[in-house]
């Protein structure tokens, strides 16, 4: 499929399927694997990242060329977490039990990776529609999964689907599922499922083109911690180049200096 | 003194913020693959987590509620969490820079770690004061601490294992990390 970069059918497809950020970005890990004890609770938390993440991107392309760059962290953690409050607010008024559920989940919205991720490598250097359904293709792939991690872990510790019975009396539910090492067990065998298709091209670029934009320092989402290896590396090779350059400098100076004083003295002398 | 004892026997063992509830997952599984990393990221951690438990409940408890904006809280407490961090590096690079050497590369990692800020958050759910504000964010701490220590171990000599090849990498963290959970989850007949 050839679609052109930037149009928004492109963003939703990225999002959702190319670079789906649970799966193979590897980005916000503690909800995914917090919250999708029922798929109700994953889908709830997809889709208040959903919103965060669109009105984020959307505020954030607008302001791209307002914001200083010196200050541009500070100043999309401000936006991002005004935003995060709103939800939190709207979330209390109109789905309380779904606001108790999520709990301590839906501030920690601030520090979910993908949404300062894509800020930086996104949102920060495109237009406004292109930003928009790019929060919207991201939004909905990790609605998508978190929904799908859901309805596993729910369907096995509980027998459930959506909430609903579906398994009859027969059935043992293993509890394990809904419980911490069930999401740690569900998320293993994804992960291993996406290791084995993922095609070694796509996860090749998915190492190189990570969402949060080579901010890996800020990061330290899973993929990240190779890059960020990398980027030190890369960190440590320009201050030795330019202590390198510095130093050359300093010595041809010195050079300079003791020609010069060669000179003067030469001149003394005829004098 | 019990009160003291108990929590942090809660929070390092029986609601370890790894294991049990899922905070700071991605330092967990980011940082955790040779055990002197993962030392140098658990001293960061105790470190900021201290500072930043004390400052986000000094501001909560004197600022914040006196003035009704208590709702302004996240954004409140990841600013100071940010800046905090900012700060501890300028301040550990000018005036201890042993420490700095060992701690500096970790620093910047915990601003995104959500562990640091899930505490201020729950501390200020759970209505603490400032003291037990600091203890419960140190024995979290800790806690993490623990988790990630023994997961670098673990991960270390699963390096010289045969593991599948669909299953290495992350998959096997993961799975490691289920037993670990598993193992966890049996501190919680202490209660």
């Amino acid at each position: 499929m050839k679609l052109k970069k930037g149009s928004p059918l492109e963003r939703l497809y990225n999002g959702v399927w190319q670079e789906n950020p649970t799966f193979v970005l590897m980005l916000g890990m503690c909800a995914t694997l917090a919250v999708t004890t029922s798929a109700i609770n994953g889908f709830a938390m997809g889709l208040s990242t959903m919103a965060v993440l669109v009105f984020s991107n959307l505020l954030i392309s607008l302001l791209r060329k307002i914001i200083p760059d010196g200050v541009r962290m500070p100043a999309y953690i401000v936006i991002v977490a005004t935003l995060v409050t709103l939800v939190e607010f709207f979330m209390h008024a109109f789905a309380t039990e779904l606001f108790n559920a999520l709990g301590i989940f839906i501030p920690l919205i601030v520090v979910n990776c993908i949404i300062l991720g894509r800020a930086e490598a996104y949102a920060s250097k495109n237009p406004v529609v292109s930003s928009v359904f790019d929060g919207l293709g991201m939004g909905l792939g990790f609605t998508c999964s978190l929904t799908l991690i859901g309805l596993v872990r729910e369907f096995i510790g509980a027998g459930k689907l959506f909430g609903f019975q579906v398994l009859g009396d027969w059935y043992t539910p293993v509890s394990i599922f809904v419980l911490a090492p069930g999401a740690f067990f569900v998320l293993a065998v994804i992960a291993a499922i996406r290791n084995r298709i993922v095609r070694p091209e796509v996860r090749e670029n998915a190492t190189n083109e990570i969402a949060c934009g080579g901010n890996c320092r800020y990061c330290s989402g899973t993929i990240c911690s190779a890059n960020h290896a990398r980027l030190d590396a890369e960190l440590e090779r320009k201050a030795a180049e330019e202590k390198a350059a510095k130093e050359k400098a300093a010595r041809e100076k010195a050079e300079q200096l003791k020609a010069a004083q060669a000179a003067a003295e030469k001149g003394g002398d005829a004098q | 003194m019990k009160v003291i004892l108990l929590t942090i026997l809660s929070t390092v063992l029986i609601n370890n913020v790894v294991l049990s509830r899922f905070l700071g997952l991605c330092p967990f599984l980011g940082v955790s693959s040779k055990i002197r990393t993962a030392l140098g990221m658990s001293g960061a951690v105790v470190f900021v987590m201290a500072i930043s438990s004390l400052a986000s409940a000094i501001i909560y408890n004197y600022l914040l509620v006196p003035f009704n904006l208590a709702y302004l809280k996240t954004i409140v407490f990841i600013l100071v969490i940010a800046a905090l961090v900012q700060l501890v590096e300028l301040i550990l690079k000018k005036y201890i820079p042993a420490l700095y050497k060992s701690l500096g590369v970790y620093l910047p990692l915990i601003t995104t770690n959500c562990a640091v800020l899930g505490v201020a958050l729950t501390n200020v759910q759970d209505g603490l004061n400032v003291g037990m504000s600091v203890l419960t964010g140190v024995g979290t701490a800790v806690g993490f601490g623990v988790a990630i220590v023994l997961m670098a171990g673990i991960r270390e000599k699963i390096e010289g294992n045969d593991v599948p090849r669909t299953f290495r990498g992350l998959p096997i963290v993961l799975l490691t990390a289920g037993l670990m959970a598993i193992a966890f989850m049996g501190f919680s007949a202490l209660r």
